[in-house]
């Protein structure tokens, strides 16, 4: 099924006398393909969760409208409209047991539309099996591990058989290892069961790892919706530029003067086609190459082996973070000695932002 | 070993004095319970034997006592929690005034017993020069009216339950509505999703939720209900047994201080036999409990 915004907006009443009017989702136009798995990405606050209750239904808009497929679904009820919601927290029923927390949403539906209690658990069991936790049917949600008791919610949200998957923060109440074992299990139920599927994040790489296309929000606002890697690539403003990536991109006062960018006095990169004029300049940790040639003239403070890589950590007077951060092959790094390192970019890796918009200046040939 | 001595002596005092003053007079009145013609001022007595609770329990007054008490429990404690419960439902679904009317439905809980018997004996009391107010309602309605304060044993007993009721709700509403605040309304909006009917939310979501909580306040209502007295001499003054409204522990009173006083042996029998039946059925309210709350 197909999910289309357009115009959506939401804005919360001011709280208290003083208090301020809050947009938090600010005319939202996008449309979410059938099929795909799409991670709703943003700091704290941006309205990520905001966006999925208006799409799921527990809040209205204060004004655009909402279609699954060709269906306006703006003014419907949450269970008319077809979608399963799983909670951060879950929201089990630490009464029911397992089997009765995921037929719970059947036990609701009007009489005519009931199944009978024989279908109930048969469809109970094959959500069950879908997330394959058939082996604890009868447990109450206190015995379950976090991981388990999360199957347990997305089972519960799949037994109606939505168009539409909602999740809100997924991953966020589990530990690391669990997170990265539960995210291909999310990416797997979505592509098993084909159901369009909408997740919240906070955390980039949960974003980047599984999702077909993410969109990155920032105070109520899209800055840019696209494929992971396409929007890590060529990410429109400095804001996206920043909040996708590990170690975050290194950003540097810089100028560009008749087609050269500085950073300080060394011209680090040909711009031919930038504008003359002070920017901001992002340069992502892969970006940098070790070479004694190289202008970029940064004071070298430690050399972190990862294993596979080696991230140089060091400072630069431009710099407008604590420590310039590059990460090079481990076999180059055995190379850097003294109380300097020098660097060449690589092009494709550096960009270059508007000093006051901070959006995007594309100087490629 | 030495952490063990230090523990043991921190606790002494709490000991020492739930000995002293639980402990001992507990078994004390089970001991005189069973000394037969027990007499303070010369602390003798006949002999022993089960005669003191033969006696309780062929005196009709005692008989009376506790076929009113059970009564009065019995209507009083389901409507009580009943009613607070719906009384709390409906003032979290309100925001304008919560406060206000939460502080009204409270005050109950500060007033004085004996003050709030005095207007309810106003209120209710019929005599040669005045009906009382809520006689003149029910005249206004055309029924008959009816001295609920020295009348029929009805409606004594329906002012009793009344006064009961109305002085036990505020701190079973103040309980229940901060259980209702409890629940974490994630629980709600999941509900919602799935589109739950406003009564399936209150029976399978709500009361599973706040139900340890309408236990406890069952328990102690029936533990508070069985052991009331004061409620019973604020209406119907002290002479309960000419009254026919007497209650258990009325009866324990009367017999070591009222007007017949000085059977103390008596009063230990009767106080034993309630603490009998106070103890059953705490019992049978843990074993329901027990089944039916879940977590």
């Amino acid at each position: 099924m197909k999910v289309v915004l357009k115009d959506l907006t939401k804005i919360f009443p001011p709280r208290g006398r003083k208090g301020k009017p809050v947009t938090a989702v600010d005319h939202f136009n996008f449309e979410i393909p059938d099929g795909q798995l799409i991670g709703l990405l943003g700091p704290s606050g941006c309205g990520k969760s905001t966006t999925l209750y208006l799409i799921c239904g527990l809040e209205k808009p204060t004004s655009g409208q909402l279609f699954f497929g060709e269906d306006d679904v703006t003014n419907l009820p949450p269970e008319n409209r077809g979608v399963g919601l799983v909670f951060q927290n879950y929201a089990l029923y630490p009464h029911l047991t397992v089997e009765q927390n995921i037929t719970f949403p059947l036990e609701n539906l009007k009489k005519s539309e009931r199944p009978t209690k024989e279908e109930m658990h048969t469809r109970a069991v094959e959500a069950a099996k879908l997330v394959q936790i058939e082996a604890l049917m009868e447990r109450k949600p206190s015995e379950l591990s976090g991981g388990q008791q999360q199957r347990v919610a997305i089972a519960r949200a799949l037994v109606k058989m939505p168009k539409v998957l909602l999740l809100d923060e997924p991953l966020s109440n589990l530990d690391a290892r669990l997170r990265l074992q539960t995210r291909e299990e999310i990416r797997r139920i979505q592509r098993e069961t084909g159901i369009t599927t909408i997740f919240v994040t906070h955390d980039q790489e949960e974003a980047m790892s599984i999702s077909d296309m993410i969109v990155v929000m920032k105070d109520g606002a899209i800055h840019q919706i696209g494929k992971p890697q396409a929007v890590y690539d060529d990410p429109t403003n400095l804001f996206v530029a920043k909040f996708l990536g590990t170690p975050p991109i290194n950003t540097f006062e810089g100028e560009v003067r008749s087609g050269q960018l500085y950073i300080g006095e060394a011209a680090v990169l040909e711009t031919p086609r930038a504008p003359d004029g002070r920017v901001y300049v992002g340069i992502r940790p892969e970006g940098f190459r070790l070479d004694p040639e190289g202008k970029l003239v940064c004071h070298l403070t430690g050399v972190d082996v990862m294993g596979r890589d080696t991230s140089v950590v060091s400072t630069h007077e431009a710099s407008l973070d604590v420590n310039v951060r590059s990460i090079i092959d481990s076999e180059d790094a055995q190379t850097i000695s003294g109380k300097e390192v020098r660097f060449t970019l690589r092009p494709s890796k550096v960009l270059l932002f508007d000093r006051t918009t901070e959006e995007r200046i594309r100087y490629g040939k | 070993m030495e952490n063990n001595r230090k523990a043991w002596l921190y606790l002494l005092p709490a000991f020492l004095f739930l000995g002293v003053f639980m402990v001992y007079p507990l078994v004390d009145v089970f001991v005189y319970s069973f000394e037969e013609g027990y007499n303070f001022a010369s602390e003798s007595f006949f002999g022993t034997g089960g005669y003191n609770y033969s006696y309780v329990l062929h005196d009709p007054y005692f008989l009376q006592a506790i076929k009113n008490t059970f009564l009065m429990v019995v209507i009083t404690v389901p409507l009580s929690t009943g009613l607070a419960l719906l009384i709390s439902l409906a003032l979290s679904s309100i925001t304008p005034l919560r406060n206000l009317f939460q502080t009204i439905y409270f005050l109950p809980y500060v007033t004085n017993t004996l003050a709030v018997g005095l207007v309810f004996m106003i209120l209710f009391r019929k005599t040669p020069y005045s009906d009382g107010m809520v006689n003149r309602l029910i005249h206004l309605f055309g029924g008959p009216t009816v001295d609920f304060i020295e009348g029929p044993y009805w409606a004594k007993m329906f002012v009793f339950c009344f006064y009961i009721i109305w002085v036990v709700m505020p701190f079973k509403i103040l309980i229940l509505t901060s259980a209702l605040a409890s629940v974490n309304p994630m629980y709600y909006k999941a509900a919602k999703i799935d589109g739950t009917p406003r009564w399936r939310v209150f029976t399978r979501i709500t009361l599973p939720m706040i139900s340890p909580m309408i236990f406890y306040l069952v328990i102690t209502g029936f533990i508070g209900a069985f052991k009331s007295y004061s409620d019973a001499v604020a209406l119907f003054g002290t002479n309960l047994n000419a009254a026919g409204i007497n209650t258990i522990v009325g009866y324990v009173y009367d017999m070591l201080y009222g007007d017949s006083g000085g059977y103390p042996s008596y009063a230990s029998a009767a106080a034993i036999i309630l603490f009998a039946i106070v103890m059953t059925i705490t019992c049978i309210n843990l074993m329901v409990s027990r089944k039916t709350v879940h977590y």
